[in-house]
């Protein structure tokens, strides 16, 4: 859909499994990401969407298959992991900026400690991220001073910041009141159309129908369908798919 | 797509061993415990040397043998008994002290905590300022206040007494005690009678409201006979229990008590209960200086309570009275029981302040066989042996309490 | 707003107003406070009857005055006093170039530090005024003269300094990193000047009074600390041998009383150590200490560090922070600043704690007040001397308790 998509597969995921105790959350994921490539993931909640996105940076870890991103594995080297952490920006729910810092410095802590950058470029390209997300005036605030919907700006400035390749979005509008919804669904735009490569966890069935180049439909650990926005949501294969589809645009 | 992930894979399926996360992890809990064992090896052959110098091999004999010292106060010993059974009066004078140290600071605690937050102004400043001057000052310094204050008291024929029943003097407090007379069992009869006759006052009152209001009362809210019985628990089962006992204190042909008040026989005080100087000094010191800080656990604990809990049950009607007892009291005491016994545990521990001032607790007694035996390494293992055990199984109790606790709060 | 402001003749119905109105609001508002009030007034009377007859009638100070430097250096002796006061001197100029560094909260700290020592400039305590050395100071006893004199002036140095420094400090943020450094080199700096080198150098059995309890206390507050961060954060790792030893460490230490471990330090170690190795009294006692408070202050930081949300921890990982640096930019400020009462709490007990040297036969203020007592020149003076030493005391540590409310409300703006 996106023009910028290229045919160099960034991420790979063969076969990954994942279990909390004895609860097979991932039961074998087989994709591949491009370069460049929009996915929406959706589906309803305790399908182990999230927990497939949050395998990506090893926020949690995969007990079986494999996944490679950018052409390192993810394997219990702490050197690619760090390396990977670095490559892969992520954006939450819940925002979780770091409440004891001002929003500058929630931006430029990454790049001063770990990209080692000097504190007046990174405070330069921070100061620069926020007047790209249109709150250039909030910089020295602190998190809590300033609306949901800024610090979910914030919080992607944040992940920008270290320059990553991947950006993952975990349901990033989930807890924003309805009416900054879009203001953040406006800076996720403008960043698909600058040609990131993009995962996003979400229910925003209009930004997925807009943006992404695939959607796939996660239920019980398994994806149960994938295709471009179009055929998902008007040509749905699978029975599963289409009652998801009709509760979540009913409301 | 198969062979790139294939190519891809195979420069990091063997990781270098420095930066394998699994192999680091194992590999520091190794060196950390490597380096536990030998600091505790080197310990352990210095002790050997050590012990070796002073001729003292580690033995446990020693418990067995004749204690030969005195023991100022507590339960029934001898010199001649073993330094095992001497050991085990300290003990039983450490709980002791805490037991008693335990009842007076959590009543002087809870009537500060509450006067802390009383709408008097005077009160509740004067609670403030005891809080404030008995925590802010060291316990030891207070105790050793306290003991010389009892040290300084009059000699036993110059004693200061009270209303003929409490006497101080250099050789403790007296207080009265109430002791039983061969009445006493008839009277327990007599409180039996007055149990039994308050349980059928109750059922025949519950039966008469319950079926006095069956007719009047609608069938589907009909209450159960159980809470007619409470109803009547509640107004009945007191007053008469009440009656019958006091009625019992007349039918008796003496009084099942008599006052045994201390009194002066010779050159002493005979009579009564007698709390030692050291006793009396340890137990005003833990009791003042505990009572400061169970009356901020108290304060807390009912400030805690959210003011909209108190606003919501004020909506509703409730009376002033009725909202602290309905409402903020019973949801406070889960919030104060937790650091309110680590108060009681602290308590405990800081009994052993009482060795400064010759109030032989565990670990004066200790102190003293150490000294006696040089066998101080199995003596001290026993001392905090035994402290651990009470801690341990205070704190085993509070994990308990609070799981209930939590869980509670979950459902409701 | 703006409507309110112009009418501005409607003010509240005046209710709220005038002496006789506030005490009938609170103390004669029900029948039973008007009782309780009485009851207390009272109560009041008698004990400030009685408690005032005695300081200022029955009392005898003079044991005071004629202790008071034993009171508070001990038995350090008074030719090397020079060493405190070069200390001292440079507590101050750390203060006051902190002071004009940081401004705000650290500023008014530290004024009030500087006027505690005014103050202490200003009270002629150390005139010595009993009956029979009155003479022996007004006919020129000239060695106290001059000692007095001699403290005065490096107290009084000590004040010039702060100011100085404070106005030297002011606004230089390039100061910020050596001021810092300058503090945590304070305590190793602090000892070696104490204690000095060669045959001048006094060793620890001469230190006591005041000085050794503010050695004891600041040593272990400095040491214990960052001993229970790694304690608490240990306690929470995710390698079972770690955790469990640290556990255990802090649940054993918590189970068992000071004095034991105390006591322990002075009968045991000298058998767990190499034969040719004896440490010195004072260090065994503060090691004592410090293991001990670690523990509790473990379970202080461990309660912050289980009120940070797990997401910040996520949030720092996504970043690309390692683990230690994790701890250190994200999970520990917030950890520390959540239970900051908790930890000057246990701070204040550490302080009152150090009395507890005393069973062990160090004279720290609490154990010089007791040889004062056993001296038989002061025999029954124990009320004058207890009530004068815990009254040091209560100072130290209410002053503590109420800086840490002032740091908590600080702290609260632009926080949440």
């Amino acid at each position: 859909m996106t023009e910028n998509t290229t045919n160099d597969p960034i991420i790979i995921c063969e076969d990954v499994h994942k279990w909390f105790d004895d609860f097979h959350v991932l039961k074998g994921i087989t994709t591949t990401f491009k370069k460049g490539e929009k996915a929406v993931i959706c589906g309803p909640s305790g399908s182990g969407k999230s927990t497939f996105i949050r395998t990506i940076n090893r926020l949690e870890e995969h007990q079986r298959g494999t996944i490679i991103v950018d052409g390192i594995e993810l394997s219990n080297d702490l050197r690619n992991i760090n390396l990977i952490r670095q490559e892969v920006g992520m954006v939450f729910q819940q925002f979780n900026l770091f409440p004891h810092l001002t929003n500058i410095k929630n931006i430029t802590l990454g790049p001063i400690q770990v990209r080692k950058m000097s504190k007046s470029a990174a405070e330069e390209a921070a100061l620069a991220l926020l007047d790209r997300m249109g709150i250039e005036d909030q910089a020295y605030k602190y998190p809590a001073e300033i609306s949901g919907g800024q610090q979910q700006r914030v919080a992607i400035a944040r992940a920008l910041a270290m320059e990553p390749k991947i950006m993952l979005f975990d349901e990033p509008t989930s807890a924003l009141d309805p009416e900054m919804i879009s203001e953040v669904l406006d800076v996720m735009r403008e960043l698909a159309h600058s040609g990131m490569t993009m995962l996003v966890v979400t229910h925003e069935m209009g930004f997925a129908r807009e943006v992404a180049d695939r959607v796939m439909f996660f239920d019980e650990g398994v994806v149960v369908e994938e295709a471009a926005p179009a055929d998902f949501f008007d040509n749905p294969q699978h029975e599963r798919t289409k009652l998801f589809i009709s509760q979540t645009l009913q409301h | 797509m198969h062979h790139a992930s294939n190519t891809m894979a195979q420069n990091s399926t063997n990781i270098p061993f420095y930066r394998d996360i699994r192999f680091l992890k194992v590999f520091f809990q190794i060196l950390f415990l490597i380096g536990l064992i030998l600091l505790a090896g080197f310990l352990y052959s210095n002790m050997l040397h050590g012990l070796r110098r002073q001729n003292l091999p580690l033995d446990l004999s020693f418990l067995s043998s004749e204690a030969g010292f005195g023991i100022s106060e507590g339960i029934d010993y001898d010199p001649a008994d073993s330094y095992l059974k001497a050991f085990w009066v300290g003990v039983v004078n450490t709980v002791k002290i805490s037991i008693i140290g335990i009842i007076f600071a959590t009543v002087f605690g809870f009537i500060f905590g509450i006067a802390r937050l009383s709408s008097n102004w005077l009160i509740r400043n004067i609670a403030a300022v005891y809080v404030e001057i008995f925590r802010n000052i060291p316990l030891l310094l207070q105790i050793f206040f306290w003991a010389a204050l009892t040290r300084a008291l009059p000699m036993v024929t110059n004693s200061i007494t009270i209303s003929d029943s409490i006497v101080l003097n250099v050789r403790g407090i007296y207080l009265p005690t109430l002791e039983r007379t061969p009445e006493f069992n008839t009277w327990l009869s007599y409180l039996f009678a007055g149990i039994i006759l308050a349980i059928i006052v109750v059922f025949v009152l519950a039966a008469f409201r319950h079926f006095g209001r069956l007719s009047e009362v609608h069938h589907t809210d009909r209450p159960s006979f159980i809470s007619d019985i409470i109803f009547g628990t509640k107004w009945a089962a007191a007053p008469t229990f009440l009656i019958v006992a006091i009625a019992g204190l007349f039918l008796t042909s003496e009084p099942p008590f008599v006052v045994n008040r201390p009194e002066l026989q010779g050159f002493n005080y005979v009579g009564g209960m007698n709390f030692t100087p050291e006793f009396s000094a340890l137990l005003i010191g833990l009791t003042v200086y505990t009572s400061a800080f169970i009356a901020e656990v108290v304060r807390s604990g009912i400030q805690a309570v959210v003011k909209g809990q108190r606003e919501a049950a004020r909506a509703v009607g409730l009376k002033e009275s009725q909202v602290l007892r309905l409402i903020v009291i019973p949801q406070s005491i889960p919030i104060i029981v937790p650091p309110l016994t680590s108060q009681y545990l602290n308590l405990a521990k800081n009994s052993s302040l009482g060795t400064a001032i010759g109030y032989p607790e565990l670990l004066h007694i200790g102190h003293t066989m150490m000294n006696q035996t040089g066998q101080s390494i199995p003596i001290f293992g026993m001392i905090m042996a035994s402290y651990l055990i009470m801690s341990l199984t205070t704190s085993a109790f509070m994990n308990w309490y609070n799981y209930r606790i939590t869980r509670i709060g979950r459902s409701s | 707003m703006e409507n309110i402001a112009i009418t501005q003749e409607v003010k509240p119905p005046n209710t709220s107003k005038g002496p006789v109105k506030w005490l009938q609001d609170n103390l004669f508002n029900t029948w039973y406070n008007t009782i309780l009030t009485c009851l207390a007034l009272v109560f009041l009377f008698f004990v400030f009857k009685g408690g005032l007859t005695w300081i200022f009638t029955q009392a005898e100070w003079e044991v005071i005055p004629a202790n008071l430097q034993i009171l508070m250096i001990g038995p350090y002796p008074i030719e090397q006093a020079w060493r405190i006061w070069i200390v001292l001197c440079t507590l101050f100029v750390l203060l006051g170039l902190s002071a004009g560094v940081w401004k705000g909260l650290v500023l008014r700290i530290s004024a009030a530090i500087a006027i505690f020592g005014l103050i202490l400039l200003l009270i002629p305590l150390d005139v010595v005024k009993n009956s029979e050395a009155e003479y022996a100071v007004l006919e020129f006893n000239f060695n106290i003269i001059y000692l007095i004199f001699l403290k005065r002036t490096w107290l009084l140095g000590g004040l010039v300094l702060f100011i100085v420094t404070f106005f030297l400090g002011r606004d230089k943020n390039v100061l910020k990193r050596w001021v810092i450094g300058g503090w945590v080199l304070s305590l190793p700096y602090t000892m070696m000047v104490l204690h000095g080198f060669g045959e001048n150098s006094v060793s620890t059995t001469h230190w006591g009074g005041l000085f050794l309890t503010l050695v004891l206390a600041a040593a272990g507050i400095t040491m214990c600390f960052p001993l229970g961060v790694l304690l608490a954060l240990g306690r929470r790792s995710q390698l079972p041998a770690i955790k469990w030893v640290s556990t255990i460490y802090i649940e054993t230490i918590r189970g068992v009383p000071l004095i034991t471990l105390l006591i322990m330090g002075s009968v045991l170690f000298p058998i767990f150590m190499p034969g040719d190795l004896q440490l010195d009294k004072v260090l065994r006692a503060e090691l004592a200490l410090i293991l001990f408070s670690a523990a509790y202050m473990a379970e202080n930081v461990r309660g912050g560090l289980q009120a940070v949300p797990q997401g910040q921890v996520e949030a720092a990982q996504a970043v690309g922070l390692t683990y230690p640096k994790t701890m250190l930019f994200i999970v520990l400020p917030q950890a520390l600043r959540a239970v900051i009462p908790a930890i000057v709490g246990q701070f204040i007990s550490l302080f009152k704690d150090t009395s507890l040297v005393t069973i062990i036969g160090l004279l720290d203020l609490l154990g010089i007040a007791r040889s004062v007592l056993a001296n038989p020149t002061w025999q029954g003076r124990y009320i004058e001397v207890y009530l004068f030493v815990a009254a040091i005391y209560f100072v130290f540590c209410y002053a503590m308790s109420y800086v840490s409310q002032k740091i908590e409300a600080d702290l609260g703006v632009g926080k949440h």
